[in-house]
């Protein structure tokens, strides 16, 4: 089964860079792979072919193991830059315990990009607040390089970022350099720290009472556990941002990543086809059901 | 500092954002200006809470003592928040240390001057009443969210 370029039915219309079939991996060589925390790291991966990969903000892929298994990973790379791509992988299964062990040369296979992306192009004009916890900074990384790259097209950045303790926050570097530019405020805290810590501590929504925000004009990225983007919510709606104006990125379990199988279904939307970002107002009202 | 500068300080600050400005005439005589270096221990758990503090800059550290875990920091305040509300319950004792981890400015306000004004005027007391109970709400709000510790998954 083929599918021609830009015409597969299964896929949302913004896909366009899968032209064989979704459920046969493309072959990936591991260039890199480095650890950002003492449960995380990141793989630096190229196509045998030397192609280009092209993908959306937000966007995943099925990263496969041969003999294992596969897992659904955002892409966490800048999409401007496609020769290569980054994955930072939790290591919480079978699958991504596997992956940590690969080395620099081996061969993974990888099926995608699929699902739908941040659209920051409908941030144009605006004020935009990032809201993210624990490994969520990886799959909005790419969103926040598109910002950068056209920075003057939006307002103020505002990115707030938590994590559980100082040594499980991401790319520390980029943090850093991120908070030094104009107009763009990062404030970081951390859930349990010690005496030596000297940054907050408390949840990411304590981070809302640092900051001002022109509720009217903002538009805001969630990403994070499902919890702590419940309560960042709540907390933007009573900061006054409207709901058409937020946007999340949901995980479930996802297998096939085409709609096939069933296994993400979130009621009548597949996470893999349908998000997995969706616009808040899109999922409000089955989002506050834990059953789902 | 003169007390009508310390009358701006209260009104520019979040927590008495639009209270009656006769309100803040009333309880300004319990009001002072405060300065704590970086480092400063600013009360120990124990102690009598004489005062709460309204932080202007700067940031203040809340350490729990576990005994035997060691002292462990729960949490973070800084500009815009407050610092204490045991000055508000009997037996008005702090039940937590808390330092300065930044210089920090704040308006201090004297707990028994400030239960002494809203036991004369029921109406400043609920008005303050009010506000602290968003304080509270929020902090144990954001407690159980860090009981959760959302950010660890299990290894499978």
């Amino acid at each position: 089964m083929t599918f021609i370029e830009g015409n597969n039915p299964l896929l949302p219309a913004e896909t366009n860079t899968i032209i064989t079939d979704p459920m046969i991996p493309n072959l990936f060589t591991i260039k890199k792979i480095f650890w950002e925390t003492d449960d995380t790291f990141t793989i630096e991966i190229e196509s045998h072919d030397k192609s280009s990969f092209n993908f959306k903000p937000g966007q995943f892929n099925m990263l496969y193991v041969f003999g294992m298994g596969e897992s659904a990973i955002s892409i966490c790379s800048d999409p401007a830059k496609n020769k290569t791509i980054l994955h930072t992988i939790h290591r919480v299964g079978n699958v991504t315990s596997k992956l940590s062990q690969l080395k620099k040369g081996d061969t993974i296979g990888v099926r995608g990009p699929f699902g739908s992306n941040w659209d920051v192009t409908k941030f144009y004009g605006k004020d935009v607040v990032i809201v993210v916890g624990g490994i969520g900074l990886a799959p909005l990384r790419p969103a926040i390089y598109s910002i950068f790259k056209e920075r003057k097209k939006f307002n103020r950045i505002i990115i707030l970022y938590g994590a559980r303790t100082a040594l499980d926050l991401l790319y520390r570097v980029e943090l850093e350099h991120w908070s030094k530019t104009k107009n763009v405020e990062v404030l970081t805290t951390i859930d349990r720290g010690d005496s030596s810590w000297r940054g907050n501590i408390g949840v990411v929504t304590n981070l809302f009472n640092y900051i001002k925000l022109d509720a009217m004009n903002t538009y805001s990225m969630v990403c994070g556990p499902e919890i702590m983007m419940k309560f960042s919510i709540e907390e933007l709606v009573k900061l006054g941002v409207e709901e058409k104006n937020i946007y999340l990125s949901l995980e479930r379990n996802m297998k096939c990543a085409i709609g096939f199988c069933g296994h993400c279904q979130y009621t009548s939307k597949f996470i893999c086809k349908d998000g997995p970002v969706f616009n808040y107002s899109q999922v409000k009202d089955i989002f506050n059901l834990y059953e789902v | 500092m003169h007390t009508e500068d310390i009358s701006i300080l209260l009104r520019n600050h979040s927590f008495l954002e639009d209270l009656k400005p006769e309100y803040i005439d009333t309880i300004l005589s319990c009001a002072s200006n405060t300065y704590f270096p970086d480092g400063t221990k600013i009360f120990s758990e124990g102690e009598e809470a004489k005062k709460f503090y309204l932080i202007r800059t700067g940031k203040v550290a809340i350490e729990i003592n576990g005994r035997e875990k060691g002292s462990i920091r729960i949490l973070t305040l800084g500009p815009g928040q407050v610092l204490g509300w045991s000055w508000l319950v009997s037996p008005y004792k702090w039940h937590f240390d808390a330092y300065a981890i930044d210089d920090v400015r704040a308006v201090a306000l004297d707990g028994e001057c400030l239960r002494n004004k809203c036991e004369e005027n029921h109406d400043l007391g609920y008005e303050l009443i009010k506000r602290f109970s968003g304080i509270l709400e929020a902090r144990l709000k954001a407690t159980r969210i860090q009981l959760l510790d959302v950010y660890t998954k299990e290894i499978k």
